[in-house]
């Protein structure tokens, strides 16, 4: 799924270094972002530019390795081999985005360990699409569907921004993910097509999934102050609220196509526009789950504690082993 | 995509960082493809065949130390590189040879 599971989070941090004072060599930066060359990671960059790349990064990598959690959920009860050997490589999928990505956050000067701390320590945020349960069978087809279409939707862009190592792990992730989304519709499909039960499960996974998919794409253009700086620098490249438009233009015929209907009284197509007019998103709730008060947070956050502690020994096992073999085999010296 | 010889500025790394070669096919040089941490050159290998080749990308991998590669400064950039801008002598498309000669 992956994606650019930023959301709000995307938003660039007040130039406060010293280095920003050098008004020359930020004019040449932008003049070469403006000119639409990238920037790799050896390159002079404004501190503001640095932090906020490093920020976006690895809070895409902690949305990617926490992603795992919801969909992993269901491998074991998966409802065919063919189903479950999709869903096995859809989570790898994810585990493997989240590297690229904490590569791409470690060129800016970060290291992987500073950065796992800060997802474990409940610092850094993820997107809080994760922070809902998986309770049917249904919500594995309506996530891949709708999460990894609307992270396919913001990540399409990112594929072209300013900074090469992001740029790149985001063609390699988008290339791997497009099985995603397909994947979670032939589910949906499956579903809608079945007995009646299996249709209401369907109906069930969409009332629940459709306006936290909504929410991935941050907060509203109106309340989206920092949105500038970031476009300036050529990280963002569309609004949250054009996207998010995008998004339902594309996903509404789907769902119209699955004989399911989208849980939004207010939904309607403009005749004038030609877009799909929605409803008023309950912003409420989504500070509340982003702010940690979702239905999963706090079980997110202790099965990956759980999973860095269970793992150390390995980590240490491995580090202990290496050195011996470099001090030719006899034990380290401690 | 880590920056190859590019010292990491937080604090040291625990586990050693890896850049990541893959041959596509027989025939084709390996290429850059990323990095993997990892304590040892067999977790290295082994860890990168996971990461970068669930799609049969590749033949053969290669992992090198990222500290073992020495890159250049890109602040010496204009002056290693752009001398050759001026010298298009060393191009075949500077030399005049008649049409009646044919294809050389």
């Amino acid at each position: 799924m992956t994606g650019m599971y930023t959301q709000a989070l995307n938003t660039p941090v007040a130039a406060t270094g010293p280095e920003d004072d050098d008004g020359e060599r930020t004019a040449r930066f932008q003049a070469r972002i403006d000119a639409g060359e990238r920037i790799e990671p050896n390159d002079w960059m404004p501190e503001a530019y640095r932090r906020t790349l490093i920020r976006q990064i690895s809070q895409h990598a902690h949305s990617e390795i926490v992603g795992m959690l919801p969909e992993g959920n269901w491998i074991t009860r998966a409802p065919s081999l063919r189903r479950k050997a999709a869903l096995l490589a859809k989570v790898q999928d994810e585990g493997g985005h989240g590297l690229y990505l904490y590569a791409a956050a470690e060129t800016l000067g970060v290291t992987r360990e500073e950065l796992v701390g800060q997802l474990l320590s409940g610092r850094a945020k993820y997107s809080s699409i994760f922070n809902y349960p998986t309770l049917s069978w249904a919500d594995i087809g309506a996530i891949g569907w709708l999460v990894d279409g609307a992270a396919i939707m913001n990540q399409i862009p990112l594929c072209r921004c300013s900074y090469g190592p992001y740029a790149r792990a985001m063609i390699r992730i988008c290339k791997e993910e497009s099985f995603h989304q397909r994947q979670g519709y032939e589910i949906m499909l499956t579903l809608a097509q079945g007995t009646e039960a299996q249709k209401a499960m369907a109906q069930d996974a969409l009332d629940r999934w459709w306006w936290p998919s909504l929410m991935m794409f941050g907060p509203p253009d109106s309340e989206s102050q920092h949105s500038d700086a970031s476009m300036r620098w050529r990280i963002k490249r569309f609004t949250n609220d054009g996207l998010r438009q995008k998004f339902v233009d594309a996903t509404v015929p789907q769902a119209q196509y699955l004989g399911l209907a989208v849980p939004d009284p207010d939904l309607r197509r403009n005749q004038d526009t030609g877009h799909w007019d929605f409803g008023a998103i309950d912003w409420a709730a989504f500070r509340r789950v982003l702010g940690g008060d979702g239905p999963c947070n706090r079980e997110r956050l202790a099965t990956r504690r759980r999973a860095d502690a269970d793992g150390a020994w390995v980590r240490e096992a491995a580090l202990a082993w290496a050195a011996r073999q470099r001090a030719g085999g006899q034990p380290a010296a401690a | 995509m880590a920056a190859p010889g590019e010292p990491a500025r937080g604090t040291p790394l625990e586990t050693p960082l890896w850049e990541v070669f893959v041959r596509a096919r027989d025939g084709l040089a390996h290429r850059h493809v990323g990095s993997v941490h990892a304590a040892d050159a067999a977790l290295a290998l082994q860890a990168a065949r996971a990461v970068y080749t669930r799609r049969g990308e590749g033949v053969s991998l290669w992992v090198v130390p990222s500290s073992a590669i020495i890159a250049s400064d890109p602040a010496d950039r204009d002056m290693l590189f752009e001398p050759t801008g001026s010298k298009i002598y060393r191009h075949p498309t500077f030399y005049k040879v008649p049409d009646e000669v044919g294809n050389m």
